[in-house]
């Protein structure tokens, strides 16, 4: 197991929703996604698959391309692709904006 | 080829099965009721994963939810069988026998809760070991102790089904629903054929399995009461009937002498034949035996 975080502290609009979608099934992740409590983003993943923390920056470096809520965001994972990761990341963010 | 009155009315169902374990408990409760108890934000994880490994999950795989089902106070707790195989550890026991005490004092105050148990499980969590055992016989006792104010009913939906120490909360409870995909057993396939050799029980035989642990089976043998397609149409029509059925008159579990002389009449020198046994105990008077 491992734990890998990120921060993007250039990331600034205010959300004020939180979003739990997911499980940690095998192959798949849950994202927790609440408001930040401090300035910018913050991402804090453990995950049983050790050794891809590159893999993880890049979704989440592409991620925050697209995506400029301050948000806090957990996530537990057991195993998810990362295609997988940025579809959870996109469902977490319609339950934010809906 | 499309026209609408050539499809099944089993294609166009809405799945309960496919649901996730908060989902399916949504699913089951009066529009707009529901509350969810100690929820993923809460953060109660398992303490004991982590230390061996393995990523927990927010809500320890046990969702609890407040609300009303047919405008009647009831409490639905699902697990979810992706986390863990639904297995019950320290902190999603605890939070099942939480919502159940919690019930029965509400019941106990002149406000009768029904409890609805989503159970897809593998039995305790053998990470938690023995905090996984305590959990069960707590939530056992819990159930007892509901069970003499409002109904406790258990729905079995599949696809892991229930097994190990929660199927005996199975057994206690007032009802149980299950599908014909779901499977209900003290012993899973795996664990049977591990223990006893493959000549015993073939795990990788399925049409004895559900022969035998399957919801056709079980509701046939009158230990399981209904039999329902999996539609959460139908599910949420199954619970609704319980909860307003009330408690039934006599447990399950209560029938000693009724199961004592079953078992005694067995005969053990040859294979039992899960079909034959279905005839031979449903010709015994019994409550779902027949559906």
């Amino acid at each position: 197991m491992e734990k890998i975080e990120f921060d993007y502290p250039a990331v600034r609009r205010r959300i004020n929703k939180r979003a739990h979608v997911g499980v940690v099934g095998s192959g798949d992740m849950e994202v927790l996604m609440e408001p930040s409590t401090t300035e910018g983003a913050h991402v804090s993943i453990t995950t049983s698959v050790n050794g891809f923390g590159e893999t993880w920056k890049a979704v989440f470096d592409r991620f925050f391309t697209k995506f400029d809520g301050a948000v806090s965001i957990q996530i537990n994972d057991a195993g998810a692709t990362p295609g997988s990761v940025l579809l959870r990341l996109e469902q977490a963010v319609e339950v934010l904006e809906q | 080829m499309s026209e609408p009155h050539l499809t099944p009315s089993f294609v166009s169902r809405k799945s309960f099965i496919e649901l996730d374990g908060r989902a399916r408990a949504q699913s089951l409760l009066d529009k707009g009721t529901g509350t969810e108890l100690v929820g993923p934000f809460d953060r109660v994880e398992s303490p004991w994963l982590p230390i061996q490994g393995i990523a927990p999950q927010a809500d320890d795989g046990c969702i609890v939810i407040k609300g009303r089902i047919a405008d009647k106070p009831a409490v639905v707790v699902s697990l979810e069988g992706a986390f863990q195989g639904g297995s019950i550890g320290e902190v999603s026991g605890a939070k099942i026998t939480a919502a159940l005490d919690l019930a029965t004092r509400d019941s106990q105050a002149g406000r009768p809760t029904a409890a609805v148990l989503l159970l897809e499980t593998g039995g305790v969590r053998l990470q938690e070991a023995n905090l996984g055992l305590v959990a069960v016989a707590e939530v056992i006792a819990s159930i007892l102790e509901l069970r003499q104010h409002a109904p406790v009913i258990t729905v079995v939906a599949g696809t892991v089904g229930c097994f190990g120490g929660m199927s005996l909360a199975a057994g206690v409870s007032s009802y149980v629903v299950m599908t014909r995909e779901a499977r209900l057993g003290l012993n899973g396939p795996e664990v049977i054929e591990q223990e006893s050799g493959v000549e015993e029980f073939d795990a990788s035989d399925r049409a004895l399995i559900w022969a035998i642990h399957g919801g056709e089976q079980r509701v046939s043998m009158g230990l399981a009461d209904a039999l329902v397609q999996d539609s959460i149409d139908k599910i949420a029509a199954a619970v609704c009937k319980y909860v307003l059925a009330g408690k039934p008159t006599q447990h399950r579990s209560e029938q000693i002498e009724l199961y004592r002389e079953r078992i005694a009449s067995l005969d053990t020198s040859q294979q039992i034949n899960p079909l034959a046994l279905r005839e031979q105990w449903t010709t015994v008077e019994s409550k779902g035996g027949v559906r």
